[in-house]
């Protein structure tokens, strides 16, 4: 049995189809054990009774848990406003986006210190984030505020006044586009990232051919490189569009889902059910309705990006 | 005229995304130092002293909180969710990139429908998962989840990494008399350094950026992280420490900008190749 092992290994570190299965056999077994189980227990517990006092699935209600949350109006405004606040984020990177990676996709003095503040909003974690702009959009003490006295747009004469504040988290319609402004700002240096990848692959004749050709910037910009984008662009809106529509962090710090279960949003309403509320059927019934949501735009992108791949 | 209006908007451009990246935490960085008396008058210019500048909520966060507490679990955390993730995913990518043939083709496609599923549609299982386990309210119910959120995305990436090293390399070395496994460890893996080090800072940043395991998990401060301590043991119902929360938000967030910054090129080579590699197939 001398030099066993040594064999056996020998016997896989030659052998292509061995080796492969040993190397990938650890995170196929993770990934199963702990996304591929949690994924169907997730299916599962929405159609049982379980708590989170007596956690295990013991038996089934059938669909009695989604019959319960569809009629909740604060699910039906939390569907609405994952919906809304996704799109709007992604329409609003894809514009910003563009703009920055054209920006950066040049030479200029300083850009590795432009570059390292650019990327503070990615780099700062979600919850730091949400307390960061909590504190930006105080009711009385908001910096932003203080500006818009300053050019006369609130206070005394002003085009919002005589108001002396915003109260950007007190009203529904400024609190989602609070909501919406910190996703964008958060998501933005990802995005930009991705499409800087996509763009820095284009190849430089095609802007020379363009320059030769006469063609202005945004002659350039809307011919020749947001045509050679269209992918990247769908991958930045698959990355940042999982993470905007899934966070909860944000809508929970920033406005606890208010005022009154406005600002209400899917994955937070999933939390209050299931842990606050204890009742784990119901709060993962709400969670699977993410899952239409987030397979409806894989297959649409991917579908996308095979199309303009071909072309 | 034409290029100076051309070169003008651009610095502009410059100025105005840099200002919107960086706002929130300039008015961060100043109020970490303000005066309470200071922080909350309406009168003034809110981005000055008055009077002067104190030190007193950054070392009040540090010897009257949790907060030490809660740097040193992310710390834990994130060293144990790192090693996971490289010891999980580089294997991984290399097999895939390599030797499984065309199963390791469609691989990009199913790595992407995993990272598909989030957190929030799977954290009530977790919570199931972690408590049957053992491990709820500890540090390593943590540990042992949060690779669910670094593993497939690192494995995309680095799949990316390792198809753009050309084959003959691994060919040439094994010629040479090196085992597959061989050529990977001793002529790959060098060359694929800067991804490796690209998915450690994604990895450590996507773990400490995790608030909805955390939230379901941990209960007691001491099982606590930055993201989930923050903003439930500082912040005590209306009763806001702005100074002292800002400061952590600093702390945590201005190393993390810099090692991103360091790193941007590098990260911007990882998604090129992962991209390109996507798209060739």
């Amino acid at each position: 049995m001398k030099g066993g092992p040594r064999h056996l290994w020998e016997a896989v570190a030659d052998h292509d189809r061995r080796l492969g299965w040993v190397m990938l056999g650890p995170a196929v077994v993770y990934i199963v054990a702990f996304i591929g189980v949690p994924f169907v227990l997730a299916v599962l517990l929405s159609f049982s009774n379980a708590t989170v006092g007596n956690p295990t699935i013991h038996h089934f209600v059938g669909l009695q848990n989604f019959i319960q949350v569809i009629h909740q109006r604060q699910f039906v405004t939390g569907l609405e406003n994952s919906l809304l606040v996704t799109f709007v984020t992604l329409a609003l990177l894809l514009v910003l986006a563009t703009i920055e990676v054209e920006l950066l996709a040049r030479p200029f003095r300083f850009k590795r210190l432009v570059q390292t503040l650019l990327i503070l909003p990615w780099a700062m974690p979600v919850a730091l984030a949400a307390i960061a702009w909590l504190w930006l959009l105080d009711s009385q003490f908001s910096p932003l505020d203080w500006i818009f006295r300053q050019i006369h747009v609130l206070g005394p004469g002003g085009i919002f006044g005589p108001a002396m504040h915003f109260y950007y988290l007190g009203r529904t319609g400024l609190a989602l586009a609070s909501i919406i402004a910190l996703n964008v700002w958060r998501m933005l240096p990802l995005a930009v990232i991705i499409v800087l990848a996509g763009r820095l692959s284009i190849p430089q004749e095609l802007f020379d051919q363009a320059e030769i050709d006469g063609a202005g910037v945004f002659r350039t910009l809307f011919r020749i490189t947001i045509p050679a984008l269209t992918p990247v662009l769908i991958v930045a809106v698959l990355f940042t569009g999982l993470l905007v529509f899934g966070d909860m962090a944000i809508v929970n710090l920033l406005t606890s889902g208010g005022p009154g279960n406005s600002t209400q949003v899917l994955p937070y309403w999933a939390f209050l059910q299931g842990i606050n509320g204890g009742d784990l059927g119901a709060g993962a019934a709400v969670a699977l309705f993410l899952l239409p949501v987030l397979l409806a735009v894989a297959i649409f992108a991917l579908h996308f990006a095979y199309r303009s791949r071909e072309d | 005229m034409a290029r100076i209006l051309r070169t003008g908007s651009f610095y502009l451009g410059l100025l105005l995304c840099s200002l919107f990246a960086i706002f929130p935490g300039i008015w961060m960085v100043i109020s970490i130092f303000k005066k309470s008396s200071d922080l909350y008058s309406t009168g003034h210019n809110p981005f000055l002293y008055h009077p002067g500048p104190t030190l007193s909520h950054a070392i009040y966060l540090f010897t009257q909180t949790h907060f030490p507490t809660f740097v040193v679990n992310s710390a834990i955390i994130g060293g144990c969710v790192v090693g996971i993730t490289v010891l999980l995913a580089v294997p991984a990518a290399y097999a895939l990139a390599r030797l499984t043939g065309r199963w390791g083709e469609r691989s990009g496609m199913v790595l992407f429908l995993v990272y598909l599923i989030p957190p929030s549609l799977l954290f009530l299982p977790m919570y199931q998962l972690v408590t049957f386990l053992g491990l709820a309210n500890t540090i390593w119910g943590l540990a042992i989840v949060y690779p669910t959120i670094t593993v497939p995305f690192c494995t995309w990436l680095l799949l990316g990494f390792f198809r753009s090293v050309p084959r003959e390399l691994d060919e040439a070395a094994m010629i040479d008399g090196r085992s597959r496994f061989g050529a990977f460890l001793r002529i790959v893996l060098p060359l694929t350094l800067p991804g490796i080090a690209a998915c450690v800072v994604f990895a450590f940043s996507l773990q400490l950026s995790d608030y909805i395991y955390a939230a379901t998990f941990v209960t007691s401060s001491s099982a606590m992280t930055i993201s989930f301590g923050v903003p439930t043991e500082l912040i005590r119902g209306d009763v806001f420490f702005w100074q002292g929360l800002m400061a952590a938000d600093a702390v945590v967030s201005i190393p993390l900008m810099l090692a991103y910054g360091l790193l941007f090129d590098k990260l911007v080579a990882g998604f090129q190749s992962a991209e390109t590699a996507a798209a060739g197939g």
